[in-house]
């Protein structure tokens, strides 16, 4: 190609913008044009005997999780030590956004009922609504994604622990009953597997790079570890779910989670942290919608924009 | 090879391929000073796309729904794509990714001024996309057939990207203006505060832009400062009326006899002290970046030091 032809190939660019709101080629955008349910086109229907109360607050735990965890994670942008885990790091707050949009989105269509509710006549779409307007304790992730990132070894060892909890999840959950969720997992399983690799990965870079990178590294762990415990423990939703066979009871994960854990830490050297679990709060920790002190500021911002205009169109 | 030429043949050579308006590739020949101003150009084209990171980065955490804040996220992650293939072709040239990053900081080399403005409402996310991201593809679409091949073939990539990010900043505004009389305002309040800075995005008026001359002769530069501008001023017109705001220039009109918008002059008074450093974000935006270098500068030395383990049999 000239150079004559790649400059009129380039000037036409700019020709189309003013259609973009009528444009029927949707194709280029990786978002859309507008706002789609994320589910359209999707049979909703709950499987025989599934508790649809149920199936919605498990959703909400996993999309939780994911949602949460993404935040954390974009923060990361501009911040990281080269572009290339800039990049990276963004990329798996992306496929964590991708899958709590089709978690909260099945958890609204399984039961209308958590959604909450906003003004009449609201354009504000249930993924929306359940992200931006739902108060802390209304919020279901376990409380180790929603701690502040502190050094990249400390964001390491979270990724770590909580990417190889997802996947052993994930991957149990893409034989569920509901076909909408095991849908949603099988395609988490392969988002996360790169997110283990990933900071597997790191984990013996950090561990077998210099002296101050290991420090680093046994400290994140240490910082990570007391919030691991809270990952296995079973709430009622979630042994309804697993009973009805739609969902998973993290309980069943533990063994394996702690095998390939101990692996890589024995490939990087390492020993498992001994820090004292952190307890409940009356009784309850974040599954309940009992949470840490950082989760109160990260939704605070997360949520400033959204409950400004109630009734905005975005 | 360069060594093998004698001064003049190597001169003619270039020379040749400047006027056939081919490329000019890593190996072949080329004066020093062609070399000293593309390193230039293209470090500071590859700074503003990771500065331009943090104008943006600021709403990744307040983003108002869930689509809008993953094609926000992938738009800043798309920023550290551009300035990691700019960086490549700068490599060409002879110089590392790390020595420009600290010249950058250093406040040797210089960046898009338009990212000394901050962000102060989610609209700005829009109208960054509309206008910014527009002005850019004016300034960066004749760069598609510089001269100089790398920065060429990896402007051809962003251009498509940048293109993208556009459309979607103005389906943002776009959105916005179908939305709440407070969104509506939020728009324009927005518009207002990036028309003139947009318009400096171009340089100063040819008179006063001593570079462009040599680099339209070597062929980096295709158009001039204030062809561009035209350009710009004159697709964004018909923009604003279809989205509905009003561009906050008294002497915007359309004048036939010439077939392009008059318009006034942004403040460039305004201009140079934002070059100088004196904008209102300078001081934040290289603290920023000096920042995650300085401090991830222990993940690089692990990572090298893991590297060279590797390496031991």
């Amino acid at each position: 190609m000239s150079t004559e032809d790649l400059d009129k190939d380039h000037d036409s660019v700019y020709d189309g913008l003013l259609d973009a709101d009528h444009a029927g080629d949707d194709s280029q955008w990786a978002f859309g044009t507008d706002f789609e349910d994320p589910l359209a086109g999707v049979d909703t229907t709950l499987p025989d005997g599934a508790d649809a109360g149920a199936l919605a607050a498990y959703c909400l735990m996993l999309g939780d999780d994911a949602l949460i965890g993404s935040h954390r994670l974009s923060q990361w942008s501009s911040r990281a030590h080269d572009l290339e885990d800039d990049i990276a790091l963004s990329n798996i707050a992306l496929d964590l956004l991708g899958q709590a949009r089709l978690l909260l989105a099945r958890a609204a269509a399984a039961d209308p009922g958590v959604v909450p509710e906003l003004p009449e006549g609201s354009p504000v779409p249930p993924e929306d609504a359940l992200a931006f307007f739902r108060d802390e304790g209304g919020f279901r992730n376990v409380r180790l994604v929603e701690q502040p990132n502190g050094d990249f070894a400390e964001t390491v060892a979270r990724l770590l622990v909580t990417s190889v909890w997802r996947l052993a999840l994930l991957e149990r959950l893409a034989g569920s009953r509901d076909t909408v969720l095991a849908a949603i997992a099988e395609k988490g399983v392969k988002e996360v597997t790169y997110h283990r690799d990933y900071a597997a990965r790191w984990v013996l870079t950090l561990a077998h790079g210099t002296e101050e990178s290991r420090a680093r590294l046994v400290a994140g762990l240490d910082v990570v570890w007391p919030l691991h415990d809270e990952l296995f423990r079973t709430t009622d939703v979630e042994r309804t779910v697993a009973e009805q066979q739609v969902g998973v009871d993290p309980a069943s994960v533990a063994d394996e989670v702690g095998v390939l854990i101990d692996h890589v830490l024995s490939v990087a050297g390492l020993e498992r942290p001994t820090r004292a679990a952190a307890g409940p709060v009356a009784g309850g920790t974040g599954r309940d919608g009992r949470h840490t002190e950082a989760m109160g500021p990260l939704l605070a911002k997360m949520q400033v924009v959204a409950r400004a205009h109630p009734t905005g169109l975005w | 090879m360069t060594a093998t030429y004698e001064p003049d043949e190597t001169q003619a050579a270039f020379d040749r391929i400047i006027e056939r308006h081919d490329r000019i590739e890593p190996r072949d020949a080329m004066p020093e000073k062609y070399r000293a101003t593309l390193v230039r150009q293209i470090a500071q084209h590859a700074h503003s796309e990771i500065i331009g990171m943090q104008p943006e980065g600021n709403w990744l955490t307040r983003a108002p729904s869930l689509r809008r804040k993953a094609i926000l996220l992938a738009k800043v992650q798309d920023e550290a794509g551009h300035g990691l293939y700019l960086y490549s072709a700068a490599e060409t040239l002879g110089v590392s990714r790390q020595e420009l990053t600290e010249k950058l900081i250093a406040g040797t080399q210089k960046y898009s001024s338009i990212f000394n403005y901050p962000t102060l409402s989610y609209a700005d996310v829009g109208t960054i996309g509309w206008l910014v991201d527009g002005a850019a593809i004016c300034n960066q679409v004749p760069l598609c057939r510089t001269s100089y091949g790398p920065y060429g073939r990896s402007m051809i990539r962003i251009c498509k990207e940048e293109s993208f990010h556009q459309r979607q900043g103005y389906e943002l505004l776009a959105t916005m203006m179908r939305g709440t009389p407070a969104q509506q305002e939020m728009v324009q309040e927005s518009v207002d505060r990036f028309w003139w800075p947009a318009l400096m995005m171009f340089g100063p008026p040819d008179a006063d832009s001593p570079n462009t001359e040599q680099s339209m002769a070597w062929g980096i530069k295709r158009d001039t400062n204030d062809e561009l501008r035209q350009k710009f001023v004159d697709m964004s017109v018909p923009q604003a009326e279809r989205l509905g705001v009003t561009l906050p220039d008294p002497d915007l009109r359309w004048n036939a006899e010439r077939g392009h918008h008059d318009f006034g002059q942004p403040d460039w008074d305004e201009f140079m002290a934002v070059v100088k450093g004196g904008g209102p974000c300078s001081a934040q935006r290289i603290a920023h970046r000096r920042k995650a270098h300085e401090d991830g500068a222990w993940v690089r030395e692990a990572a090298s030091a893991y590297a060279a383990k590797e390496r031991q049999p």
